[in-house]
C-alpha cells in the first residue's frame, strides 16, 4: 500500500460521501454526479487492489495481517456497486444517502486498511 | 399524518437498513479474519463475533422484507443486539478477561463509533413508529 495515495483515496471517498448527502438532502434523485463520484471511489478501489497485489513484489509488504486486509478490500469493492444498484432500482433523494453512506464506509475501511498495512504490527 | 411524512419516515427506514447493511458487511468480514486466523485464542470472544454477525445480517433482511413476520423478527434482533451490546459492553468494561479481543459489542461497540449502540435504538424508534402497518388484523 501506498501511503499517499491511501490518504488521497480516504479524501475522495470522503468528499463524494459528503457530495451525496448534500445532494440526498437537496432532495435530488442519484444522477450521473453522485453515480460518478461513486465510480471514482470504486475505480480507486480497483487500482488499490493493483497496488496492493503488486507491492510486496517491490519490497512495500504489509506490517499486519493479510487476510484482514483482503476482507476490508474485497467487502469495500462490492459495496459500492451494492449502493449503486441500490439508487438505481430506487429512484428517490434517499438513494443518495445511502450511496453518502457507502462512501463514508469506504472511507473508514480504506483507513483501517492503511492501519494494517503499514502499522499493526510496524 | 400526511404523505410527505410518511416518506420521510420510509425513507430514514432507507438509511437504516443501509447502515446496518455494511455493519452487517463489517461484523462479517471481521469475525471471518478472527475465525480464520486465531479462534483458539479467545473462542468465546471470536463466536459472539460471529452471533453478532448473523444477527445484523438477519436484522437487515427483516428491514427489508415486508410483512408481518418479519416485523417481528426486526424486533427480535434489533432487541437482541440492544441487549448484546449493553452486556457485552458492561462485561467488557468491568471484566475485560472475559473478551481478550474486540468484539464489535466491546465497550459499547467504540471499535465501531458507537454505532452498534445507537443504531438499534434508531431501529425500534423506526419500528414503533411502523407499527401501524403491522398491527394485527383482527
Amino acid at each position: 500500500m501506498i501511503d499517499w495515495f491511501a490518504y488521497v483515496q480516504v479524501a475522495i471517498a470522503v468528499l463524494a460521501g459528503l457530495f451525496c448527502l448534500v445532494r440526498g438532502f437537496m432532495g435530488r434523485k442519484p444522477d450521473d454526479f453522485t453515480l460518478g463520484a461513486t465510480t471514482v471511489v470504486e475505480v480507486l478501489l480497483l487500482v488499490q487492489l493493483v497496488v496492493a497485489l503488486l507491492a510486496p513484489g517491490f519490497g512495500n509488504v504489509p506490517s499486519g495481517n493479510v487476510l484482514e486486509f483482503y476482507t476490508y478490500l474485497v467487502s469495500a469493492i462490492i459495496l459500492l456497486p451494492l449502493a449503486g444498484l441500490w439508487s438505481l432500482i430506487e429512484r428517490n433523494k434517499w438513494s443518495n444517502i445511502v450511496l453518502a453512506i457507502a462512501n463514508l464506509a469506504v472511507a473508514v475501511m480504506v483507513y483501517r486498511m492503511l492501519q494494517i498495512w503499514a502499522f499493526q504490527l510496524a | 399524518m400526511d404523505s410527505t411524512d410518511t416518506r420521510r419516515r420510509l425513507g430514514i427506514g432507507r438509511a437504516l437498513i443501509a447502515v446496518y447493511g455494511v455493519l452487517a458487511l463489517a461484523a462479517t468480514g471481521r469475525s471471518f479474519v478472527q475465525i480464520v486466523t486465531r479462534f483458539d485464542e479467545a473462542p468465546v470472544a471470536y463466536a459472539l463475533s460471529a452471533l453478532a454477525a448473523v444477527v445484523y445480517i438477519v436484522a437487515t433482511v427483516a428491514l427489508i422484507a415486508p410483512g408481518r413476520g418479519w416485523y417481528l423478527v426486526a424486533w427480535a434482533t434489533i432487541g437482541f443486539e440492544f441487549i448484546g451490546v449493553l452486556v457485552v459492553g458492561a462485561l467488557s468494561l468491568f471484566d475485560p478477561a472475559l473478551f481478550p479481543d474486540d468484539t464489535v459489542w466491546s465497550f459499547f461497540g467504540r471499535g465501531y463509533l458507537f454505532i452498534p449502540l445507537v443504531l438499534p435504538l434508531l431501529g425500534m424508534w423506526w419500528l414503533w413508529s411502523q407499527r401501524d402497518r403491522f398491527a394485527r388484523k383482527a
